[in-house]
């Protein structure tokens, strides 16, 4: 067990025990704070896999934006100074079920299938450039369409949720 | 023991299924939401460790930046359409809402 085995079992307990605080926690402010774990754990794992600039990505846009728009979700719509920010459950058995049988089937699915692994990594010390390159050539059209639709939905976003017009 | 390609799916698909799970019991919208992005991540994981066990070729990671521009997306426009229920409402449980027109 060396330095790279210890590190992935660091970040995959970080990542997987906020991701069951996340789910399992009564109030909300916690899942939301320890969904930050949970993303910082992932972006920990990319570091691991190589990838660098998808790590940096995640960091910016999950726990800079993704996560401070929940934030503000939850403040906006519950009552936070209340005892009205715990948020209850329903169907815990089947859908505890369906989790159980869903990992299990995919676990052993991964487990039964012979991976064909290219174990030796060639010279890679950054991947940015590369990405670079491949989205201004290879997946230039879906960039584009990417691009578009981000800017389409942050303004359908604000047009939807301007205050005291409901558009419903 | 080492840690190779199995190590990361394994640790996906446990992921995912607490995501799932999430997704299936929370009342609140926005829970709802933070199970969507637990999923999402979960994917992520896996296209990159494809990505790197399958020789560094960086198309699985072209991939999950794709999944994270869509992650955004759909984390704007969802939450824009639970505050506007928050206002016709004054919940979000999704359990309570079960009107379409009033």
């Amino acid at each position: 067990m060396n330095l790279f085995d210890i590190i992935f079992y660091f970040f995959a307990f970080i990542t997987l025990a906020s991701a069951g605080i996340v789910v399992f926690s009564r109030n909300i402010i916690y899942a939301a704070f320890s969904l930050l774990f949970t993303f910082f754990g992932v972006a920990g794992i990319y570091v691991l896999l190589n990838a660098d600039f998808i790590a940096v990505a995640q960091l910016l846009i999950y726990v800079g934006g993704i996560l401070v728009l929940l934030l503000f979700g939850v403040m906006l719509t519950n009552k936070v100074v209340s005892v009205d920010i715990k948020t209850g459950t329903l169907q815990t058995l089947p859908a505890s079920l369906l989790a159980a049988m869903t990992a299990g089937s995919i676990c052993g699915v991964f487990y039964a299938t012979d991976w064909k692994i290219v174990q030796s990594v060639p010279d890679v010390s950054t991947t940015t450039h590369r990405l670079g390159e491949m989205f201004l050539t290879t997946y230039l059209l879906p960039f584009e369409v990417a691009s578009l639709i981000l800017l389409v939905a942050l303004i359908g976003a604000a047009m939807i949720a301007r205050r005291g017009k409901t558009i419903f | 023991m080492q840690v190779t390609l199995t190590h990361y799916l394994i640790l996906s698909a446990v992921l995912f299924s607490l995501g799932l799970y999430g997704v299936v019991t929370r009342k609140n919208a926005i829970m709802v939401l933070m199970g969507i992005e637990l999923i999402l991540n979960a994917a992520n994981i896996n296209f990159i460790a494809f990505s790197r066990y399958g020789g560094m070729r960086l198309d699985g990671q072209a991939i999950a930046v794709f999944v994270i521009i869509l992650a955004a997306a759909e984390a704007a426009v969802a939450l824009a359409i639970v505050l506007n229920i928050y206002q016709r409402f004054k919940t979000v449980n999704v359990d309570e809402i079960n009107k379409l027109k009033e």
